[in-house]
């Protein structure tokens, strides 16, 4: 069953549109990557989607049903919007223990949880003085705590160090491959491209893309091929559409196998001829270039 | 709607904000009533009235109401300011059971903490001042009057934090709608001004406490429920609010 469906959805803020006429599906069994540039809205269709902010038009059902009609909503659906969006004085225990009672979850499962996340040591330390690193992962502990079908993590690796961001992204993986539905929010496209099977670009609160990392990629931008020869001028006046630089040339529209006859016929020598294949992150900005909110 | 109770009661037995206030409401209720006591016997001439000496025991009263006005603000504010609020309405996002959860939990705790530490006061009153003819009624009575007052201060707070979300803004209108407005409202001119004063939130609430004899339309339990129906449309406000509002 579909995790979490979207359809039309809509957010407007007096006379901003946070989010307009979005639809999209998240499957089970993938990390879905919810990419877009700050102020895109992710965030705020994360907020719809978990019933704390109302749709001004569309709707979202999460399992078949809106949030809000769940009955014990932790046991199916896990969050982490904002790690630091706890209260500094309760210790990690009470703070998982609160949200664990308000859903049935048993104490021993608040135990579970932080070892699964590494806090066990610090479960009774308040949780003001936690790094971002470990509020992060007492966000996720508190996600996991009804063992839900579906997770949502918004922005999980934003401050985190480098051993931060691998620990979240394997875990994710993980998640996923357990059946899991992961829908994780990024403005990083390298970030999605290590991690996310499936990917849902939006960009000024519009669906840019619905599609798998790898037909994104193929999708957004040809690619080039990468000619050095000595003879590059004699190169650039054969193929029919190419860029000139100082020490090479790109040409588009053109397969290296064509390129290779031509100047073989020719009796060029070539030092290189390779097909470059778009990054991840180009084809993300070449998308995305309309759609930002403010650019430099 | 146990489950609620339950992480209602461990959210707010976890933070030291509670402990705290709910120990500043216990010494100024039995401090007050200690220090005055002892001042109103030194200097009485005679035997001290019972009425008096209740009435000195629940000194404190003035000022405990707004402690616990203050911790009922921050059952629900310190949420809103932590962003909290978002956690708790992902774990129970039918927002009227939390509210209500915070209610329950809230006047519970409450009423418990001011019953004791109002009997403490009245306790340690009528011991200084050694009233002649003290029966056990009047003082149950006046425990009874301080810590139903008391409480409802405390939800008046949370009413207010539902309703405005944001700590020094709701403790600033608890303040102004319990001890300043009441005290303005004293001063209105005529038959009218004395109608409005003697509705007034807290003039009309503090009749169950105040043991002086009546004097307006309003008598201690009238008056209390006038008091309520403040508190009342503070909180369903509130509700409605918190309803329809993004969180």
């Amino acid at each position: 069953m579909t995790a979490i469906r979207a359809r039309n959805l809509s957010k407007r803020y007096g006379g901003t549109t946070a989010v307009a006429d979005l639809s999209f599906d998240v499957e089970p069994g993938q990390v879905t990557g919810f990419l877009g540039p700050n102020g895109a809205g992710k965030s705020t269709t994360m907020r719809m989607i978990l019933g704390l902010d109302h749709p001004s038009g569309g709707s979202v059902v999460v399992d078949g049903r809106p949030y809000a009609e769940l009955k014990h909503p932790l046991r199916k659906v896990g969050a982490l919007l904002d790690a630091k969006a706890v209260h500094g004085g309760r210790n990690a225990r009470n703070h998982l223990m609160a949200i664990a009672q308000s859903n049935g979850i048993p104490a021993s499962r608040v135990s579970e949880v932080l070892e699964i996340v590494g806090l066990r040591e610090v479960a009774k330390r308040r949780v003001g003085g936690f790094s971002l690193g470990m509020a992060q992962r007492l966000g996720i502990a508190a996600a996991l705590l009804g063992d839900p079908e579906i997770l949502l993590f918004d922005e999980p690796v934003n401050g985190l160090d480098p051993d931060g961001i691998l620990w979240i992204r394997t875990f994710m993986r993980k998640l996923a491959a357990e059946g899991r539905a992961v829908f994780v929010s990024s403005h990083l496209m390298s970030e999605m491209a290590q991690t996310a099977d499936h990917l849902i670009v939006i960009g000024r609160g519009r669906l840019i893309a619905d599609t798998s990392v790898e037909e994104f990629i193929g999708r957004s931008s040809q690619g080039y091929v990468r000619v050095r020869s000595p003879r590059l001028a004699e190169v650039a006046d054969l193929v029919k559409v190419a860029e000139l630089h100082s020490d090479h040339l790109r040409v588009t529209a053109m397969s290296t196998l064509e390129i290779g006859t031509l100047t073989a016929r020719a009796g060029i020598p070539l030092e290189e001829l390779t097909f470059v294949q778009p990054s991840l992150e180009a084809a993300y900005m070449e998308l995305t270039k309309d759609s930002l909110e403010f650019s430099a | 709607m146990i489950d609620i109770f339950r992480s209602e009661w461990t959210k707010i037995r976890s933070v030291r904000s509670t402990v705290w206030t709910l120990a500043v409401t216990a010494v100024l209720m039995v401090g007050l009533s200690g220090l005055l006591a002892a001042a109103v016997k030194s200097n009485a001439d005679g035997p001290i009235r019972i009425d008096q000496a209740l009435a000195v025991s629940l000194a404190g009263v003035m000022l405990a109401q707004l402690s616990m006005a203050t911790l009922g603000v921050l059952v629900i504010s310190s949420e809103y300011r932590t962003g909290g609020i978002r956690t708790s309405l992902m774990a129970v996002p039918k927002r009227m059971r939390l509210l209500t959860g915070k209610l329950v939990v809230f006047t519970a705790t409450s009423l418990v903490v001011c019953a004791i530490a109002s009997a403490v006061a009245i306790g340690v009153g009528l011991l200084i001042t050694q009233p002649p003819a003290i029966t056990l009624t009047d003082a149950l009575r006046a425990v009874l009057g301080a810590t139903l007052y008391l409480t409802a201060c405390g939800v008046f707070g949370l009413g207010l934090g539902t309703l405005i979300r944001h700590t020094p803004g709701a403790v600033v209108s608890a303040i102004a709608l319990m001890l300043v407005l009441p005290q303005v409202a004293n001063q209105l001119p005529g038959q009218w001004g004395q109608t409005v004063a003697e509705y007034f939130t807290t003039n009309a609430g503090m009749l169950l406490v105040s043991l002086s004899p009546q004097r307006g339309s309003l008598g201690p339990w009238s008056g209390f429920g006038v008091y309520l129906i403040w508190i009342a449309v503070a909180t369903i406000m509130g509700a409605i609010l918190l309803r329809r509002r993004d969180a």
